[in-house]
């Protein structure tokens, strides 16, 4: 290693996107808005769900899942969706309005690792409430585990994926933190229709499970629920997820402004 | 003022024997068709605090943004420190401090906390507990942004501009909307923060603001440098008249004061007399009470501030913006 001479460098220099990472992790638990949307709704559902004597029950044309089996991936989901839309554009926003990117601009950290920041941030939170929703499931009310770990966690990636470059690009269009909460919540429910979270995939009509396999979350629920009853996800949602990822991701790209 | 101008003068004698540390040579910024900053030129001297003045949409803004590097200027070439603003940004990122206007912090994060961040951006930074006692928020480490005063979130933000330990800090609307205590504790600090040798660029359209803090000021006006020199000599471009105003101890027949040469009008206001004239007006009016035995009770002489060589030096086309307390 070759010691760059003009300028003393301490060694014990912190990490800046570390430092910003953990500050940003506050923020997020202090704004309420992620622990209690990201993590309590989800959780608070699976509670009343569990509590539904109905949902225990195999239903017929879910392959041998209950209601209940299936409705855990659409919590997943809508974890995934309320973080990666809600809680993190307004954040980034808020950002942008406050001046806070083009301040870091003008510092060596520059406003690229705040981002980074967020997004390390943001899918952290989601890692740990999915397996808050596995475990409880499996305790509480005997969910199965995912048969198809790998394929699960596969599936997990190429959602928080698509969603968080949804997530960026409502944050690149959105003008004001409250304007971009707004977008975020008008595409949070046809999105979680189409998850199922108001009808599970399977009971839905043959023309809207079409639909559903196409949208981003719905075919997440796909992944999942495959690796659940122990098959691989189908290429086919992966592949749907992965291009939403990429359109969305390069047109946030596009659009995303620093000021 | 004519006291603390010669202690620039003092402390600056001779300006071009000292090193510059910001050269800028015919800037030039459009935005579209808009001429943001038509051709300026300017150099800063280490250790001064260098004054950007102008009324609002004048390109002061947009100057200092091509300094810091956050715009590419269509021409001209800066130099900051050596350093070219765009090319060598990451190197002077970390020697220069920027205050932005209007620039907050996220509402929940402590005034500790957005420092001990913002020092882990560079490579030698200030110890930030130290920044914040000079800034007099120790007490308020622990407060989130949103609930500091207007003041002490503009401290803050100086603050957060010294804590990479820079040689050279741009403050832009430093004191706006600071409460005229705030904004005198502000100036204060500044010339503290000088003190221990940091160059300071003040971009400011407050002309009190710049007669106080600069050594040297350039006043800019639609995109262009009007002219660069201290505050007390612009001033004394500036052929103004004295306008002297007393109480005379006993009633006083206009006619003493009207025969003397350097006197061009008097007026009464009730029992105050007020007095235009030239600029030894002062003397002979006072040197005429005296042979007379009148005494001037509550004397005051109004002189060419910094202000009036503003609007002489700008044409009249537009004034300062209105900043009264």
């Amino acid at each position: 290693m070759t010691v760059i001479n003009d300028a003393p460098l301490i060694p014990a220099h912190r990490s800046a996107l570390a430092q910003l990472t953990r500050i940003e992790f506050r923020l997020f638990l202090r704004e309420r808005v992620g622990p209690i949307w990201g993590i309590g709704l989800p959780v608070l559902l699976l509670v009343i769900f569990g509590a539904i004597p109905a949902f225990k029950k195999v239903q017929p044309g879910y392959q041998g899942m209950t209601i209940l089996d299936a409705y855990v991936p659409i919590l997943i989901t809508m974890s995934l969706a309320l973080l990666a839309l809600i809680a993190m554009p307004s954040a980034l926003v808020s950002y942008r309005e406050r001046g806070v990117l083009r301040r870091l601009k003008t510092t060596p950290a520059g406003p690229v690792r705040v981002l980074s920041a967020q997004l390390i941030v943001n899918a952290s939170v989601t890692v740990v409430t999915l397996v808050v929703l596995l475990v409880l499931s499996r305790l509480a009310y005997g969910v199965p585990l995912p048969r198809q770990f790998g394929g699960w966690i596969v599936a997990a990636v190429f959602a928080m994926a698509a969603l968080l470059a949804m997530g960026l690009l409502v944050a690149a269009v959105g003008p004001t933190a409250r304007a971009a909460a707004a977008i975020g919540a008008i595409l949070f429910y046809p999105l979680m229709f189409f998850s199922g979270l108001w009808l599970p995939i399977p009971s839905m009509p043959v023309v809207l499970q079409h639909i559903s396999h196409a949208s981003p979350l719905g075919a997440a629920w796909e992944a999942f629920a495959s690796a659940d009853l122990g098959h691989w996800p189908p290429a086919l949602s992966l592949v749907t997820m992965a291009a939403w990822a990429v359109v969305f991701g390069a047109a946030a790209a596009r659009f995303f402004r620093w000021e | 003022m004519a006291f603390r101008a010669m202690c620039a003068l003092g402390r600056n004698g001779d300006a071009d024997g000292m090193a510059a540390i910001i050269e800028v040579r015919n800037l030039r910024k459009a935005y579209g068709d808009t001429v943001a900053v038509d051709d300026v030129s300017f150099t800063v001297q280490e250790g001064e605090i260098f004054g950007i003045l102008g009324p609002n949409g004048a390109g002061k803004t947009t100057t200092v943004e091509c300094v810091e590097g956050l715009r590419t200027p269509d021409r001209g070439e800066i130099s900051v420190l050596g350093l070219d603003p765009r090319r060598d940004r990451a190197e002077l990122t970390q020697h220069l401090g920027v205050q932005l206007q209007d620039s907050q912090m996220p509402d929940r994060l402590k005034v500790a906390e957005a420092l001990d961040l913002y020092s882990s951006f560079y490579r030698a930074p200030a110890d930030w507990r130290a920044v914040l006692e000079v800034l007099g928020l120790a007490d308020k480490a622990g407060t989130r942004f949103k609930k500091l005063s207007g003041g002490q979130k503009q401290r803050l933000s100086i603050a957060l501009a010294l804590v990479g330990n820079p040689r050279v800090a741009v403050l832009d609307e430093l004191t706006t909307g600071l409460d005229p205590q705030a904004r005198r504790d502000t100036w204060e600090l500044i010339e503290r923060v000088r003190d221990r040798g940091v160059t300071i660029v003040l971009v400011s359209h407050f002309m009190e603001e710049a007669e106080r803090l600069c050594d040297r000021v350039a006043l800019i006006d639609s995109g262009r440098v009007v002219v660069v020199d201290t505050p007390a000599a612009l001033a004394e471009r500036v052929e103004t008249e004295q306008r002297i105003q007393f109480r005379p101890s006993v009633p006083l027949d206009d006619a003493v004061l009207t025969s003397l040469p350097e006197v061009t009008h008097v007026l009464h206001r009730g029992e105050v007399v007020v007095v235009t004239g030239n600029s030894n007006a002062l003397n002979a009016v006072v040197s005429v009470l005296a042979r007379n035995q009148i005494v001037a009770e509550q004397l005051r002489v109004e002189q060419a501030s910094l202000e009036d060589a503003f609007l002489a030096l700008t044409g009249n086309h537009h004034k300062p913006e209105a900043e009264r307390f």
